[in-house]
């Protein structure tokens, strides 16, 4: 397969992508900027998804956590989402630059996922029926595949 | 986890993971949505780990459900916890038993 996502000389990364796929993915930052920024923090399984309890059965103990990092990692995340949406036309990317993509990305699927109600073995068949899941499971199949693209080039340094 | 293509598999080695010595253990459970080559990546880049180890963990947590990643003090712990929160792994922490 063609390689999209290449470590060049240089130790920057070429990224190949047609312009159709630039579009679909130009908007997605924002999306989840939105969903993080505006979202409900408490209620929305996605958004717990993205900052799950770091203490199994103990309550007190994982709001206590969360009330520490959720700043700190909310700004990742924002952060990661700026540099997605500045270089979304770049055909190069630095290696922090495409990191910042792959965070996007991975959160994305996330929380598409969770929407769907992704289990291991879902196929698309396995979607219920409506225009709108359609659309999102075709989205988080393309980000999938997209993101084993990422993580292979970023893989070789490692 | 979930994977769009065939995953390479080292030869895992035998060596145990767990010290006893050290209080706090950090558990990474399985999900979904998560490819299995992000996870690998995200513990290679995290923890320093060969890519062997690496996978050998991220297959425990497939097969098994979960595996325990890390250890050390409690502040450490709640680093590392913290670390793969941002990268979108479900980790949990807990004192050592």
């Amino acid at each position: 397969m063609l390689e999209r996502i290449r470590r060049t000389r240089s130790g920057e990364y070429s990224v190949r992508l047609p312009r159709e796929e630039r579009e679909l993915l130009r908007g997605l930052p924002g999306q989840l900027r939105a969903l993080l920024t505006l979202g409900d923090a408490t209620g929305d399984p996605a958004l717990r998804r993205l900052f799950p309890p770091a203490y199994e059965g103990e309550p007190e103990r994982a709001e206590e956590f969360d009330r520490m990092v959720r700043g700190d990692l909310l700004e990742q995340r924002l952060s990661a989402i700026d540099t997605m949406e500045r270089t979304i036309d770049a055909d190069r990317l630095s290696e922090d630059e495409l990191t910042a993509w792959l965070s996007s990305i991975n959160d994305l699927r996330l929380v598409l996922g969770t929407r769907l109600h992704v289990s291991e073995e879902t196929t698309a068949r396995d979607i219920a029926p409506g225009e709108e899941n359609a659309r999102a499971f075709a989205l988080y199949g393309y980000l999938s595949y997209l993101e084993e693209e990422v993580v292979a080039a970023l893989s070789r340094t490692l | 986890m979930a994977r769009t293509a065939p995953v390479e598999v080292d030869r895992p080695r035998g060596d145990e993971d767990v010290r006893p010595d050290v209080p706090w253990v950090v558990v990474v459970w399985n999900d979904p949505v998560n490819l299995m080559s992000y996870v690998v990546y995200v513990f290679q880049k995290l923890f320093g780990y060969s890519r062997e180890k690496a996978t050998r963990l991220m297959l425990d947590v497939h097969h098994k459900g979960k595996a325990a990643v890390s250890h050390g003090t409690k502040e450490k712990c709640e680093l590392d916890v913290a670390r793969l929160h941002a990268h979108g792994l479900w980790a949990t922490m807990r004192k050592d038993r």
